[in-house]
């Protein structure tokens, strides 16, 4: 288990105060003007060498996506843009910080945008969190008093100046190029890619997007060294993160742990055990609703890293780490994120928007018991053919967990499913007397 | 080895194992298409934005897992790109399931059966039955004006309408609400489309969810004959297919030309085709005791030909309207010349100030094309918008890839693009002119400058003052040269270059006008209007001949009726603004007793005796080609001077769903109209 | 998510009183001169804080024509973000997230109660005419599932219990307490820390 004093978020849970002072002697904004001295590229290299993944899902090299903003700054600002917009379902670590820690998000802006050449920060923070926001805000204006932002912030020589911009309710607006549409007042419609945001992004300026407990940790890498930060975890999946477990256990919480934590040590240690005892247990989504589920079998050794979990055909995400047990009809838990997917599709690409409304109704169906074996088939296919096929990877997260369903499950479904009847029983909907009208009130 | 180092090397990609050169900035779906390899879409347009939705080109990239978006990918040196492979097959077949999904499936009553791309393609890579049982979405259907009738459940939500409406014709009334499959596609709480070009969006519709309302459950495309031919709506001469049935035009569209209407026409020339069918002149009148009556040919020709004789020539006039072909104003001229002795011709309705000298004065010397190269705009006395749409989308355009700086003297209201209004008085092109005033370095540090004068500039006592000002400042800056003449006139009747170019106009040295001071004077006593309707004269004791195609304003103080043809009833040609020579062609026939115009003046010159030279059109056409010819050279520049005139130019407001008389006899065309008058507003309101 | 309903009452006009104009002006400060309409959200927002929390049509066109955009793209942004309601709500709007977390530790119980202290069926106005009711998608506070939102406060850990008194208290025009029904500590876990035992502010 990690040491306390390895942790980054020592006021995880708000037992030490939230405010600029308290963070300071928590050891917050030490040293920053000096590691912003040793310039840019010793920033870079540093982050590069911690190993330091991505946060926010994808688990991009941060130190390698930070190198692509052009190095001189030209006639067009750049941008560093935090996504704070945590939607995915099984997440809830970003709030934490937000609330908790903001002085290491906003400390981490400013090394960040001063290594990307950015004077503007913006914080892109979903609507919901209003209250999240508003504390945000106000560590701010603490930061800005003591001078830690603003011109030359922190002594530093560099400005910068940060702004939060609110989200209205739309997960797709956590992908990196929806969020900037978001963020220039349009509908979170994710971009065509190329030309990335690093050379086109925010008002088609260089724009780095990075998610907050990314940018977070950041100072503290800076801190403590690189060696330090890739000491924890294995090899390419350096760290702390933190964790957030929710579902069937008997003490659902965030923790912050080591990489390549086991699963089973999360769940036992620190969330007090699947409720009704490990062997209660069916399945585990590891991190976040768009993750293909892992069956019991996979949950006893499997530890969580980015490289592991993809081994295991699943994936690390956003390390939102949903418990189910044998209590729960694993069909209906993927068919409500199969109803959040058609819910949130922005609806511009043809396979997600006609795709993610029908895998739903297939599903429900399926709980139901009222599918047919054949639609097993055609739910597979219809998760290849969104697959892959659209502009951003909302498709991809559509289409694994129920495929991740398939893969572990399908013998649940085919108990419930029934063959084609040789006798059609005649729907008593009307064709065209929509059930999408039906759906309305509820949708 | 050294040489071959520094010569720049042409960017090659290899499609399907065959290595093609392509130009720096294209699609890889443009370089499949070179390299002869069809690309499936439907969002994809090349005169619009890239949206990348519809997911249907997608193809096969090597060192890609996924495949990619072609439409969307630019091309690159190198690239291994595959679009016939089974992944390829199955990822396009997948995007059809999905498309055909939700889609109603009804093309035994869809307006866009066959010629549908849905349906096209569907036969490459849909399925032979559907897998999708759930119930169909139900969408409402929207409101979106006279024009467009919606069908939106057949909607695939790839975006161009959207697209064109904000990009092409610059008016953001379009948009999607929602989002995921709910997602609709509709305008401003379902309020008409305020573009003259909206009709447009039912050609780029690719499915049958934008139609044609006024053509709705017409026909089926595969029934018509279809004509290539020229509108004469305005004096753009945008190219047009005629589609007919019998002798009824049921629908006019749009025919790719480059050079002048790209492939958009407006919504007039569009729709005002059911003016064809009404308010037509089927037989010749006479007007006995104050009424009209139906008469013979034979009567009627001996009626006008009594009363031609009656009067001196130099009482006897001749107008031209707005629509003629040359073969009308070449006969028309020639009749007057040879048979009754008179040069009393007129074409400008409008009294505005020509100088005829020289070819240049009275055309589009830039080029509508040539629109998109320029770096600076001044308009004077001209909306370009209601006057000539296409070529204002072509402003529109250059705005857009080179955000080219636009001023305008006199207010024009919303023109789809930002220009400076920098007041309407001449004295600001004394100004210009002189040097004071800030525009003036401005026109002569651009590189290719366009000064666009239009009537109400030229019309009124400051026109010549207008015209030979600014010609003599453009030339002695050096702006009227061989590769970029500055100077444009932009005309709004598809006959006046034609008809000046063919000299039918009384202007000498002094007079511009003399034509109608004598008109006004009642030095005139018989008038002879050829498809005149925009007549502006009291009728007093005149004797009026009406010969044309509609019974307006001409036929109605006429005395003597002829019916004509209308414009798609005959073979003719058009120069259009920029001075270009185009044919039309015969799509239908005159109904009932109507002739060709040029027809009427061989038979009434033959009945006099004085034939005019060409018994058929293949003589006419010599003649005219003759004409046309010895009209090219350039006649001798002089430079006029004219003293200052003080006067504001208003630019006189159009009532664009009215210009012409087919325009006036459509319904379709009233119908716009009323709804424009409601709304006088766009999509944006300048914030107060 | 399914096209909102339009409101059939429509107020004539709409206006931003004077403060929430300064602090419009205040938003739009946020961006470079020439992105203005980065703050549509900003604004929208403001005019829902207004006016009840529903966006009626004349602000649409108010919003658009005060950061020069065309309606339709106010229009479209108001339609597909779903924290804006284009037809009123109840001054307590409740919000159950119902996404599988929240599915699983009993949110269904949750809505079960909603229906019946509030109103039968989603968006419909209790009998006081004080609160309404709604799904929503994940939160974002899935480890304190099952959770809600009234207005801007997060309710977490409920039960039926806590659930029913809370709605009691909404009913009789009163916010109550947000925050863990449980009193548990933000996220940490309900039997006790298993991490940052030792830690104090050095
Ligand atoms: C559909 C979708 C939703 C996403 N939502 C979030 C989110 O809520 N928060 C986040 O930080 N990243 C989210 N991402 C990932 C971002 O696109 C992006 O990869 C991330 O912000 C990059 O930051 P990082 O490199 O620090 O991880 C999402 C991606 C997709 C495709
Ligand atoms: S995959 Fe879905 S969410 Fe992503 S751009 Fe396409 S339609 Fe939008
Ligand atoms: S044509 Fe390429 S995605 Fe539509």
């Amino acid at each position: 288990m990690l040491k306390d004093e390895d942790r980054i978020f020592k006021n995880l849970y708000n037992d030490l105060g939230w405010d600029i002072d308290s963070a300071i002697t928590r050891g917050d904004w030490l040293q920053t003007k000096d590691h912003i001295s040793k310039g840019k590229d010793w920033i870079i290299k540093e982050i590069k060498d911690s190993e330091l993944r991505g946060r926010g899902g994808a688990g991009f090299p941060t130190g390698l996506k930070l190198s692509f903003a052009p190095k001189e700054l030209g006639s067009r600002p750049h941008y560093l843009v935090i996504n704070a917009d945590e939607s995915e379902p099984g997440t809830c670590k970003d709030r934490d910080i937000l609330r908790f820690e903001p002085q290491k998000l906003i400390e981490g802006c400013l090394i960040t945008s001063y290594s990307i050449s950015a004077h503007t920060c913006y914080i892109y923070i979903r609507g919901e969190y209003l209250r999240e926001g508003q504390r945000l805000q106000e560590a701010i204006n603490q930061s800005y008093q003591k001078n830690f932002l603003g011109k030359n912030a922190c002594g530093s020589g560099w400005d910068l100046d940060i702004h939060l911009h609110y989200g209205a309710g739309a997960y797709i607006c956590g992908e990196e190029t929806a969020l900037l549409e978001s963020l220039e007042g349009k509908k979170g419609l994710p971009r065509l890619k190329p030309p990335f945001p690093a050379l086109v992004g925010l008002y088609g300026c260089p724009t780095i997007v990075n998610n907050v407990e990314t940018v977070a940790v950041i100072p503290t890498i800076l801190r403590k060294g690189a060696k330090w930060f890739s000491s924890l975890g294995k090899p390419k999946n350096t760290g702390t993160k933190i964790f957030c477990i929710s579902g069937d256990v008997n003490n659902p919480c965030n923790v912050e742990e080591e990489m390549s934590i086991p699963l089973k040590d999360l769940i036992e240690k620190h969330a007090g055990g699947v409720v009704g005892g490990w062997n209660n247990l069916q399945a585990v989504i590891p991190g976040g609703s768009s993750m293909p589920l892992l069956p019991k079998s996979v949950c006893e050794t499997i530890e969580m890293d980015f490289d592991s979990l993809i081994k295991a055909k699943s994936g690390l995400g956003t390390a939102g780490v949903i418990v189910i047990n044998k209590d729960q009809d694993i069909i209906r838990c993927i068919a409500r994120i199969a109803k959040f997917y058609k819910h949130e599709s922005c609806g511009q690409c043809t396979p997600c928007r006609e795709g993610c409304g029908w895998m739903w109704r297939m599903l429900e169906r399926m709980a139901e018991g009222e599918a047919t074996y054949k639609e097993i088939e055609l739910l597979y296919d219809v998760t290849k053919q969104i697959e892959g096929h659209t502009i951003c990877a909302f498709g991809e997260g559509a289409a694994w967990p129920v495929q991740g369903l398939l893969r572990h499950f399908k013998k649940e479904i085919e108990k419930r499913s029934h063959e084609e009847p040789l006798i059609k029983k005649k729907s008593n909907i009307p064709y065209l007397i929509d059930q999408h009208l039906l759906e309305k009130d509820s949708a | 080895m050294i040489n071959t180092y520094w010569r720049k090397t042409v960017p090659k990609i290899i499609i399907n194992n065959k290595e093609v050169e392509f130009e720096e900035g294209m699609t890889v779906l443009q370089a499949c298409e070179l390299a002869g390899a069809e690309i499936p879409r439907f969002c994809y347009h090349e005169r619009l934005s890239i949206a990348g939705n519809c997911r249907m080109c997608l193809v096969e990239m090597e060192n890609s897992p996924k495949p990619i978006a072609s439409c969307a990918m630019p091309a690159t040196n190198g690239m291994k790109i595959k679009t016939n492979t089974l992944f390829v097959d199955k990822a396009r077949k997948g995007v059809m399931e999905f498309l055909l999904a939700n889609h109603p499936l009804d093309c035994p009553v869809c307006d866009q059966g066959g010629e549908c791309d849905l349906q096209d393609q569907s036969l490459l890579y849909g399925f032979d039955h559907s897998r999708y049982t759930e119930n169909k979405r139900q969408v409402n259907e929207k409101y979106m004006g006279p024009l467009i009738k919606t069908e939106m459940t057949r909607c695939i939500h790839c975006t161009r309408c959207i697209r064109f409406a904000t990009e092409v014709a610059g008016i953001p009334e379009l948009g999607a609400i929602g989002r995921g499959e709910d997602m609709e596609i509709t305008t401003y709480l379902e309020k008409s489309m305020e573009s003259e070009l909206s009709a447009n969006v039912i050609d780029l519709c690719p499915v049958g969810a934008l139609t044609s309302k006024p053509y709705a459950f017409e026909s089926r495309p595969w029934d018509l004959k279809k004509t290539e031919t020229i509108d004469v709506m305005d004096a753009v001469g945008s190219n047009i297919r005629v589609d007919t049935y019998g002798w009824e035009v049921k629908r006019v569209l749009p025919r790719v030309n480059e050079d002048i209407n790209e492939e958009w026409i407006s919504d007039k020339t569009r729709y005002a085709c059911d003016g064809l069918l009404k308010q037509r002149l089927d037989t010749p009148y006479i007007r006995e005791n104050g009424r009209l009556r139906k008469s013979s040919w034979d009567q009627a020709l001996k009626l006008l030909i009594i009363k031609l004789k009656s009067f001196n020539p130099n009482e006897i006039a001749g107008l031209v309207g707005d629509l003629a072909d040359l073969e009308m104003i070449y006969s028309f001229k020639s009749f007057f010349e040879k048979c009754i002795g008179s040069t009393n011709l007129e074409c400008r309705q409008d009294r505005i100030y020509i100088n005829p000298q020289e070819r240049m004065n009275y055309i589009f010397n830039s080029t509508i094309s040539g629109i998109e190269d320029s770096d600076f705009i001044l308009l004077v006395g001209t909306n370009p918008r209601l006057e000539a749409t296409i070529l204002n989308a072509r402003i529109r355009k250059a705005y857009i890839k080179n955000k080219l700086k636009i001023y305008s003297i006199g207010d024009v209201g919303d023109l789809t693009y930002p220009y400076q209004n920098i007041g309407s008085n001449t004295s600001i092109i004394k100004e210009i002119v002189s040097g004071s005033h800030e525009i003036s370095n401005k026109i002569k540090k651009a590189k290719k400058p366009m000064i666009i004068i239009g009537d109400s500039a030229l019309y009124g006592k400051s026109g010549k003052y207008v015209f030979e000002t600014l010609k003599n400042f453009l030339s002695d800056n050096n702006f009227i040269k061989k590769n970029w003449n500055a100077l444009n006139i932009l005309t709004q009747q598809a006959s006046r270059v034609g008809a000046i170019d063919f000299g039918v106009y009384s202007v000498n040295e002094t007079e511009n006008f003399s034509f109608f001071n004598k008109v006004d004077n009642d030095d005139f006593k018989l008038i002879y209007l050829l498809g005149a309707d925009n007549i502006n004269f009291d009728k007093k004791n005149k004797f009026i001949v009406y010969q044309g195609s509609h019974g307006d304003k001409g036929a109605e103080i006429a005395d003597i009726i002829l019916p004509g043809a209308a414009y798609t009833e005959k073979n003719g040609l058009f120069v259009n603004l920029e001075g270009k020579l185009q044919s039309a062609y015969k799509a239908s026939y005159p109904p009932g007793d109507a002739r060709e115009d040029w027809i009427i003046f061989k038979d009434l010159a033959n009945m006099m005796k004085k034939p005019l030279g060409f018994n058929n059109i293949k003589h006419l056409r010599e003649s005219i080609n003759k004409q046309i010819q010895s009209k090219i050279k350039n006649g001798v520049k002089k430079n006029i001077e004219v003293d200052f005139i003080e006067e504001n130019i208003s630019v006189k407001p159009i009532d664009y769903y009215y210009t012409n008389s087919i325009a006036r006899s459509s319904k379709v065309m009233s119908e716009c109209r009323q709804i424009s008058k409601r709304f006088l507003f766009t999509g944006i309101e300048k914030a107060s | 998510m399914s096209i909102k309903k339009i409101s059939k009452i429509q107020p004539e006009s709409f206006e931003l009183s004077k403060d929430n104009l300064l602090e419009a002006e205040n938003e739009i400060k946020k961006y470079p001169n020439d992105r203005k309409a980065s703050a549509i959200l900003a604004l929208l927002f403001l005019v829902q804080k207004q006016n009840d929390n529903w966006l009626p049509l004349a602000a649409i066109k108010y919003v658009a024509k005060f950061l020069g955009v065309p309606y339709i793209q106010v229009y479209e942004v108001s339609t597909f973000y779903s924290m804006f309601n284009l037809s009123p709500v109840g001054k307590y709007f409740v919000q159950v997230c119902t996404t599988t977390p929240c599915m699983m530790k009993g949110s269904k119980k949750i809505l079960d109660i909603c229906k019946k202290y509030i109103s039968k069926n989603p968006h419909e106005l209790s009998e006081n005419k004080l609160c309404s009711w709604t799904e929503v998608e994940c939160l974002g506070a899935c480890v304190n599932a099952p959770m809600m939102q009234i207005n801007q406060d997060y309710f977490e850990d409920l039960d039926e219990n806590s659930t029913e008194e809370i709605i009691q208290t909404l009913l009789e025009d009163k916010l109550p307490k947000p925050g863990s029904a449980k009193n548990r500590k933000n996220t940490a876990p309900e039997k006790g820390k298993t991490t940052l035992l030792e830690v104090k502010n050095a």
